[in-house]
């Protein structure tokens, strides 16, 4: 019974899904895209664990609403590789068309992973969105190449990310600051039990020993190119030597760690820890701000430079909405929308747009932006170092799970 | 037992119920399928379409993979056995007693709780920056930063294994009184003493045998649910290496997508770690029932068994303590300003929070209730539907069909059933959720029901169908009425198994159907405290609720029929 519901229901799919076809979406005549998107319910798969982001995503679905008569539904995910999952077992189950995901917040693995796989809607749309002009890909070549991955416009940059220290200037002398990899170590051993990183293969974990691997790896070129097994030891040894001290010196001695970053700053905000990190340089402003962190803590970074990347929205290729998604993809890129979520008091996350490219009066409402007393502001956030090849993430999580795995 | 299900004239033929146990236990099959394949190699979604065995020896060569096993099974047995030791040694040492009735009130709201909720608040009370810590500090610790001490995350699970136990023993707790009733405790009581044996050994020769039998299905559950729990695990649990069932969730969840062979062959072999752990189990139980016989004909009276009692009574009384203090102190953290330790109490205090989530919370609040109200209320008929026509209590081989979602890792299974819903066409709606929720919440119902409903003394019954009252009246006027108690605890057990769905309803809702659980497990990965708590009180309110109505239903609607209180 169920295979005779099924081939109806596929036959179903099929037939709708050529009178899908028919209509193809012309990416060229922004006006058609913008009516046929009207009335479409876009649902959006984003990460839902900071309150501020959800209000966030809640103000542009309803802007949406307003402008165009899209509505956009916030689907809270708690890791987005559910999202992915999602479009995988419609892949298997041979769904490709009306698909429940429309767009994913995503970037790094998953975004490589979606496109290996070919699951994302494949005409290079986000470089054809009005709003493209303003975005900023001279001078920001992560917006291009996601972790090396190359985007070919699969997806749009959305926000920018940077390793940034934390630190409580009423706890820790601003003299003593470590301002490399090498230097933390010393300071490790000078406050033992006072610095962790969440455990790998926790994004922001993995991108700790990312950054370590950046600036102690002799050959930098062999982190653009994905890992090279015969020399993978001999390249990742000066980590593992470094990881090796380092870990006895850990918060609990390194038998337990972190699970996240919020884990982390609840830790921090505890007493327990007292340097932290994070990929976003406002995080520590929006804590206090929110009462989670003391007024008196300041930020860092390393002079030679800490990872840097962007994160993106991708619509995958079996959505239902896709004239829905790739409007408020646009939206998201628009200077009104970017100005609002740099806004330390709404989210604080840093632009993905050129402020010269953009039209004066937008570009003072930019610069008289408070970044807010925690935040560094654009020219003192250091040198940004590129992210290594996703290869490079996969293995060192494997080695680190194999060494440290099982403490004792 | 089967004497006596004769003897009732009111067995019917198991053909409806074999059709309606097949179209239930179809899907499970289907999902456990979804399962099993990829662990061989078949996904083809992902290209494995050639059948092998890489996978699993991929799984063998794991890190740590035998301890991962190893501490989750130990933990398992050991907290299925701490909590039946603790419920029994209490049931034994009180029932009847004024003590037990107040322990009774106290513990009983805690199967209300979800298990992630009371983790964290066990986490939140003995971390070293946790509220018992900042009590005595810095007066008498001396501590002015919190001490590093491996806690929670204590390598030898033991943190996790209190949190697990202080969430079972509830659960066995309230199965237990549903057949205690059928029980003649009084008269064992009497002759027991008479004898000169003690309140423990005299209970343990004359009613356990019994009582152990109507709770063995739950018990079962508890074991399986212990050894495969992810969430309690991940909050509680050793981290280096994570036990077997929250490895396969990181592999589930891993951005490579390869990873999902290797967690299908985790889901196998964790269905195997659930079998080992049956079988060790049922050793326990033969050598338990061999001690017992040993016991028996020894004659041992433990006259001074004081102290054994007192110890059940306090730990039973410590299992509410405990979560109450930690959801006390969620609350305090929803509210809290600025905490730093080691303040007793936060610097400021706000409702902000609160303001800002309650109205964002009113549409989650309103399908979970719509889920669980369906799910439970519809589970329960068919639970009655099912027991009703084959009159054994769910005793049947092909019930065991519908026991399946307890004993396959709910983490992979799951996928499979995803992939199955969507090729049989079902969109991401409240129907397809709730069918899913169903799945999960009928094996629950059932079990809560089944041991009252075979226990029922049957002469009642045998008496009004010699009056010449039809089989379905006597259903509705005798039975049901004499199981009300039961039928309102297994709707608030099937209401709180809704409730606290995360996995079936994120996959098959396609997260579109918001539930206060999906949010709160969505801003759990955030990690704030203060929102955490919020989320956490909600979501605990509800089945505290159910279960209120649970315990206080009877005593109301039989206010005039003293002998149907307890």
């Amino acid at each position: 019974m169920i295979g005779r519901a099924r081939q109806f229901i596929t036959a179903a799919i099929l037939t709708l899904g050529l009178a899908g076809e028919a209509a193809a979406i012309d990416l060229n005549d922004w006006n058609s895209v913008v009516a046929e998107a009207k009335g479409q319910t876009v649902y959006f798969n984003a990460w839902g664990g900071a309150e501020n982001i959800n209000a966030y995503i809640r103000w542009a679905g309803d802007e949406m609403k307003a402008r165009y008569g899209v509505t956009v539904v916030h689907v809270k995910l708690d890791d987005t590789a559910k999202a992915v999952a999602t479009v995988v077992a419609e892949k298997s189950a041979g769904k490709d068309h009306d698909g429940a995901v429309d767009l994913v917040w995503i970037n790094g693995e998953n975004f490589a992973a979606m496109k290996r796989e070919g699951l994302l809607f494949s005409p290079d749309w986000a470089t054809k969105l009005p709003n493209w002009i303003y975005v900023d890909h001279e001078t920001k070549p992560t917006v291009l190449t996601d972790f090396t991955i190359v985007t070919e416009g699969l997806e749009s940059p959305w926000g920018g990310a940077k390793l940034v220290f934390f630190y409580d200037s009423a706890r820790t002398p601003t003299s003593e600051l470590p301002n490399s990899a090498a230097d933390l170590l010393k300071w490790a051993e000078a406050n033992p039990g006072r610095f962790s990183y969440p455990q790998p293969p926790d994004f922001t974990g993995s991108s700790f020993l990312k950054q370590v691997l950046t600036e102690l790896i002799h050959d930098k070129t062999k982190l653009q190119m994905p890992v090279d097994e015969a020399t993978f030891a001999a390249d990742a040894a000066p980590l593992f030597a470094y990881l090796d001290k380092l870990t006895r010196l850990l918060w609990r001695e390194g038998k337990a760690y972190p699970q996240n970053y919020p884990d982390m700053k609840q830790k921090f905000a505890d007493g327990e820890l007292d340097i932290i990190f994070a990929f976003n340089p406002a995080e520590a402003s929006a804590a206090i701000a929110n009462g989670e962190l003391p007024g008196s803590v300041r930020s860092f970074v390393f002079s030679g430079g800490t990872l840097g990347n962007t994160h993106f929205v991708a619509i995958p290729y079996n959505a239902s909405a896709k004239a829905g998604a790739l409007l408020f993809a646009n939206f998201l890129l628009s200077p009104e929308a970017q100005l609002h979520k740099q806004d330390p008091k709404i989210w604080g996350d840093p632009t993905v747009l050129s402020l010269a490219k953009l039209p004066a009066a937008e570009r003072q409402a930019f610069e008289a932006l408070d970044l807010g007393v925690a935040t560094l502001g654009p020219d003192q956030l250091g040198p940004a170092l590129a992210e290594p090849h996703p290869d490079w993430m996969t293995r060192i999580e494997a080695e680190w799970t194999r060494r440290y795995g099982a403490a004792n | 037992m089967g004497q006596r299900t004769k003897d009732r004239g009111i067995t019917y033929s198991p053909s409806g119920n074999g059709l309606l146990v097949i179209i239930l236990g179809l899907p499970v099959l289907a999902g456990v399928a979804g399962t099993i394949l990829p662990a061989f190699g078949y996904l083809p979604a992902l290209g494995g379409l050639q059948p092998t065995a890489a996978h699993l020896a991929e799984l063998a060569g794991q890190p740590h993979i035998l301890r991962s096993v190893l501490v989750a099974l130990a933990a398992g047995l050991i907290t299925t056995f701490a909590a039946v030791a603790i419920v029994g040694t209490f049931i034994a040492g009180f029932a009847g007693t004024p003590i037990f009735a107040r322990v009774h009130h106290l513990v009983s709201p805690l199967l209300a709780v979800p298990h992630a909720a009371a983790a964290f608040a066990l986490a939140f009370l003995i971390a070293p920056s946790g509220l018992l810590v900042r009590l005595v500090s810095p007066e008498l610790t001396g501590f002015t930063r919190p001490p590093d001490w491996l806690l929670p995350n204590d390598p030898l699970a033991l943190s996790m294994i209190a949190g697990l136990v202080t969430k079972e023993v509830p659960f066995l707790f309230l199965v237990t009184l549903a057949g205690l009733p059928q029980l003649p405790l009084r008269r064992a009581r009497q002759l027991m003493a008479a004898l000169g044996y003690g309140r423990l050994s005299g209970f343990l020769i004359s009613l356990w045998p019994t009582l152990y039998r109507q709770i063995r299905l739950p018990v079962f559950a508890v074991l399986v649910y212990s050894v495969s729990v992810v969430d309690v695990a991940m909050i509680l649990g050793p981290q280096l290496p994570a036990t077997l069932p929250v490895r396969i969730a990181h592999w589930a969840a891993d951005h490579d997508l390869k990873m999902r062979f290797l967690a299908s062959a985790g889901a196998l072999l964790q269905l195997f770690v659930v079998f080992a752990a049956t079988a060790i189990w049922l050793a326990l139980e033969r050598i338990g029932k061999f001690a017992l016989t040993f016991m028996t004909l020894a004659g041992t009276r433990l006259r001074r068994d004081q102290l054994l009692r007192a110890t059940s009574g306090l730990a039973m009384a410590g299992c509410g303590v405990v979560i109450f203090s930690g959801l006390g102190a969620l609350f305090i953290w929803s509210v809290a300003g600025l905490w730093p330790f080691p303040k007793t109490l936060p610097g400021a205090i706000t409702a902000k929070i609160w303001l800002r989530v309650l109205p964002q919370i009113t549409g989650p609040l309103l399908t979970t209730v719509g889920l669980a109200l369906s799910a439970s209320a519809l589970a329960l008929v068919i639970a009655v539907a099912l027991l009703h026509r084959d009159g054994q209590g769910g005793n049947g081989a092909s019930y065991k069909l519908l026991y399946l979602p307890l004993i396959v890792p709910e983490i992979s299974f799951v996928f499979g059933l995803q992939i199955l819903a969507i090729s049989i066409g079902f969109t991401p709606a409240f129907p397809s959720v709730l069918a899913v929720h169903l799945l999960f919440v009928l094996p629950y119902v059932l079990l809560s029901l089944s041991a009252p409903w075979r226990e029922l003394d049957p002469r009642f019954e045998r008496i009004a169908a010699g009056l010449g009252k039809s089989p379905l009246r006597v259903l509705l006027t005798i039975r049901l009425p004499l199981l009300f108690r039961a039928c309102l605890t297994a709707f608030a057990v099937g209401f709180s198994v809704s409730v606290s769905l995360y996995l079936p309803t994120v996959l098959v809702g396609a997260g579109r159907l918001t539930t206060v659980t999906t949010e709160a497990v969505a801003l759990s990965a955030g990690g704030d405290r203060r929102v955490i708590g919020v989320y956490a009180l909600v979501q605990a309110a509800l089945p505290f609720l159910a279960f209120l109505v649970a315990s206080l239903g009877p005593q109301l609607l039989f206010r005039n029929r003293r002998a149907m209180r307890i």
